[in-house]
């Protein structure tokens, strides 16, 4: 079962959620870890690398989750109060955009002096706005602002999952884990 | 009468006599003739060298009275620039400039001594990240007269070396040295 239902998730699109979740929570502790680093220590270098790279691959994943989102139908809302389906919509698309600011704000501070960001030395995504001197630094502080906001949201997102299958006793996580439903 | 108008000439002539000092000059940053460099040795293998895109100052000077010279250089901290945007991020951080706290670094003499031909010592304030200490270096006059545009320039070039550590970089970098090299052309007023 591979793509949504009217109902229900698609392997697929389960897959991309807890990809993404693996991803969200792995970016976060290696951005905090790595901005600790010194000049001196070993990972200095290779935790920035792996960082960019990991947040390029991220930005293709996401482009294919939307990409897979608009091809296929949107499983109805649980509730049977318009608001709280409202509200879990505009979340989840506030969460879309969050990310995409995080990863575009991202590739922007090592390509403000036109540098590209390597990919595990598979290929690289070349600069395009060069704004060397503030560039970096704004982007630096959008970045830092959003990986938080992000995290707060994340923990928004996670709590509203728990608080529908323990409190309204629905199929919200049941079906961001089983295929069909 | 006469009386009145000696006394007023003398005096007119005493206040024009003292008005011929050292000329005013301004750090020609319009047209880039001057610069700020500094360099450092990387892991003691290279030199990295780097420069302050963004400074401005003036200076006076006579040539026939170098003893008379001042500077003043005030020199915009967050334009560092390396050539690698995430080196310079790291440089304006806290581990470095802590440029949000600290925009600007300055230099103001406070003395300036020839020592032969074409050479002399300036000694003036340094403040950099919010320390400031009396320093003193060697400047050499590189040459100055009239440019083709109606202007009179002369420039200079000085080098200073200091230690991170004494300008509240402790950090693991505070004890190497770094190079200052101030290269200055001034307009004349």
């Amino acid at each position: 079962m591979l793509k949504n239902t009217s109902s229900g998730y698609g392997l697929i699109a389960i897959l991309l959620h807890w990809i993404m979740v693996l991803a969200i929570f792995g970016m976060f502790g290696l951005g905090l870890y790595m901005v600790e680093l010194t000049y001196y220590d070993s990972w200095y270098h290779g935790s920035l690398e792996t960082h960019k790279a990991i947040g390029v691959l991220v930005a293709l994943v996401l482009i294919g989750r939307y990409v897979w989102r608009l091809f296929n139908t949107t499983p109805a809302g649980l509730s049977e109060k318009k608001i709280e389906n409202t509200a879990a919509h505009v979340a989840h698309m506030a969460l879309y955009l969050v990310m995409a600011a995080l990863l575009i704000s991202g590739y922007l501070i090592s390509t403000a002096d036109g540098r590209s960001v390597e990919v595990f030395g598979l290929f690289s995504v070349p600069a395009t706005l060069t704004d060397r001197g503030s560039q970096e630094e704004i982007a630096g502080e959008v970045h830092e602002i959003l990986a938080w906001l992000l995290m707060a949201m994340v923990a928004v997102h996670a709590l509203a999952a728990l608080k529908h299958h323990f409190i309204n006793r629905d199929n919200t996580v049941k079906r961001m884990l089983k295929p069909g439903l | 009468m006469k009386k009145l108008l000696l006394a007023l000439s003398v005096s007119a002539a005493a206040m024009t006599a003292t008005v011929a000092n050292a000329a005013d000059y301004v750090i020609d940053t319009q047209g880039a003739h001057a610069s700020v460099n500094f360099k450092v040795k990387h892991l003691g293998y290279s030199w990295l060298v780097g420069r302050f895109n963004d400074f401005e100052g003036s200076f006076e000077w006579d040539k026939a009275k170098p003893a008379d010279s001042e500077i003043e250089v005030t020199i915009k901290t967050a334009s560092v620039d390396s050539n690698h945007a995430e080196r310079d991020k790291h440089l304006r951080s806290k581990d470095f400039l802590l440029t949000d706290k600290y925009p600007t670094a300055t230099f103001k003499s406070t003395s300036y001594k020839p020592t032969g031909e074409g050479k002399g010592e300036l000694t003036g304030e340094f403040t950099l990240r919010g320390v400031t200490k009396t320093i003193t270096f060697p400047v050499s006059q590189i040459g100055e007269g009239k440019d083709p545009w109606g202007g009179y320039r002369a420039g200079f070039a000085g080098e200073y070396t200091l230690m991170l550590g004494d300008y509240g970089m402790d950090g693991y970098l505070g004890n190497i040295p770094v190079v200052m090299e101030l290269n200055v052309e001034g307009v004349r007023k």
